[in-house]
């Protein structure tokens, strides 16, 4: 699998967060995206409850990905060291947050990945893991379906397309080929089959600068073209928006796209998307503890906004529930369409 | 603004300025082409296919653009783009050919 350097150790201008904000913020928009939201009486967004604690362990991944909003790949060595680990345990262990969501980078690559599965899943409650598939294929990893299977842990995989010229062309050379190995391990342990209790969610992001497509057709269309050319099933299909943000954002500019992009997002806003937008239930935790409304401002340093604690070891439920969610031009890629979150499209049209 | 170009990618967002010299039957216009394009008889996805597929029979570079992001927001892939293309290629191509038909006639009728 060919590996592409970070922008990080290209040392790229837009490796920097300042550098992206700024961009984004000189390209002419109609209206930002604080105007649109007022026009539909959603600003200044604010939080619903605390459904989801995301952690987000380290940025360090086994690929590094043309879209990749984190910048990860195998130079990035950011880990959550252990006393953060262990303050965002107690928060999910001692506060009712139905999910636990585990990301990186490839979280399965932190030395405390499995102490984190082990402990969030003693507590009987939703952990999810999202899986770049090919690291379930590296010799020291080949553990990890079975150790899922058995903490019962919800799989997020990642799979662009079901073809391998478009899932290679984002996501690195031979990534379809071990995606599609990887798949079959979690079907042989009966991950995606109906009655098992074991979940198997594909993520698909558009292979370019345009919005994913219907969440159900695509669903219908996934489940017989998987079935049919690789015996493979799931459960669900979540559409993601490209965020255009650090390497997607690089790409956009490459290709000149930039500008065009983020005139389709604008032109698609849906108020209806902005009403259940996942930053209103979600709390996002960097790998040094620092706490965000959500992975893409964790990824741009858009901490919480001030009156918020800034911190896990601060976490304060009430304080948290009534602060502003901190929101810029980036967020137009969660409201386009039908909307995109973390589970994929936020209005469900069939 | 005119810059002496005939066709130029940024003149397709000005397409609402032809709401100027007739709101009442661009509004119309708009109201009837979202009609088309909803989800039907048809998808969406496959009318998106049509209208990329007619684009080119057209050959509005504007139609293209347009329909070649739709189609892939409507989930379509590049090889059934390609051929939605290579049936109205086909078309085109079968149109200009049965008028050869037209020709024998004509030459039956000059010939002995």
């Amino acid at each position: 699998m060919a590996v592409l350097p970070t922008l990080q150790k290209q040392r790229h201008p837009l490796s920097s967060t300042a550098a992206q904000k700024r961009r984004l913020d000189e390209i002419p928009l109609a209206h930002s995206f604080e105007q649109m939201l007022g026009s539909g009486d959603g600003f200044p967004l604010r939080p619903t409850h605390l459904r989801v604690l995301q952690l987000n362990v380290g940025r360090k991944c086994n690929q590094t990905c043309r879209h990749c909003h984190v910048d990860a790949g195998p130079d990035r060595v950011e880990m959550m060291p252990p006393d953060i680990v262990d303050a965002s345990l107690r928060v999910f262990a001692e506060n009712d947050i139905p999910v636990l969501d585990i990301t990186g980078g490839a979280p399965e690559l932190h030395p405390q990945f499995r102490h984190i599965v082990e402990a969030a899943s003693a507590l009987g409650r939703q952990v999810m893991d999202r899986c770049n598939l090919t690291i379930t294929r590296l010799p020291n990893y080949r553990y990890l379906p079975e150790f899922l299977a058995a903490h019962r842990v919800e799989v997020i995989a990642s799979l662009p397309y079901f073809q391998a010229h478009q899932t290679d062309a984002q996501r690195g050379d031979g990534v379809f080929e071990d995606s599609i190995a990887a798949l079959r391990e979690f079907n042989r342990l009966g991950y995606g089959a109906e009655g098992s209790g074991l979940i198997l969610n594909l993520v698909t992001n558009p292979v370019g600068a345009f919005l994913p497509a219907n969440q159900a057709a695509a669903e219908r269309d996934w489940k017989g073209q998987l079935q049919r050319r690789y015996g493979i099933v799931f459960n669900r299909l979540f559409t993601i928006t490209n965020m255009p943000i650090s390497r997607f954002l690089d790409h956009l500019e490459e290709k000149g796209q930039t500008e065009a992009y983020l005139s389709r997002l604008v032109q698609a806003f849906n108020p209806a998307a902005a009403a259940g937008l996942m930053c209103r239930d979600t709390l996002s935790v960097g790998w040094d503890g620092t706490l965000y409304d959500c992975d893409f401002n964790q990824m741009l340093d858009l901490s919480l906004a001030p009156g918020a604690p800034r911190s896990i070891h601060d976490f304060d439920p009430a304080l948290l529930a009534h602060r502003e969610i901190v929101t810029g031009p980036h967020c137009f890629g969660c409201t386009a369409g039908a909307g995109s979150s973390c589970g994929g499209a936020v209005v469900k049209n069939d | 603004m005119d810059d002496g170009h005939y066709y130029h990618a940024p003149d397709l967002a000005r397409f609402p300025e032809m709401g100027k010299g007739s709101p009442e039957l661009w509004d119309k216009f708009l109201a009837w082409y979202g009609a088309v394009f909803e989800e039907g008889a048809l998808s969406a996805r496959e009318k998106a296919l049509i209208a990329l597929a007619v684009a080119h029979a057209v050959q509005c570079p504007y139609c293209i653009d347009a329909y070649t992001t739709a189609s892939l927001e409507q989930g379509s892939n590049e090889e059934q783009m390609t051929e939605a293309v290579h049936v109205a290629a086909a078309i085109r191509g079968g149109a200009s050919l049965v008028h050869g038909v037209q020709m024998r006639n004509h030459l039956q009728r000059l010939g002995m």
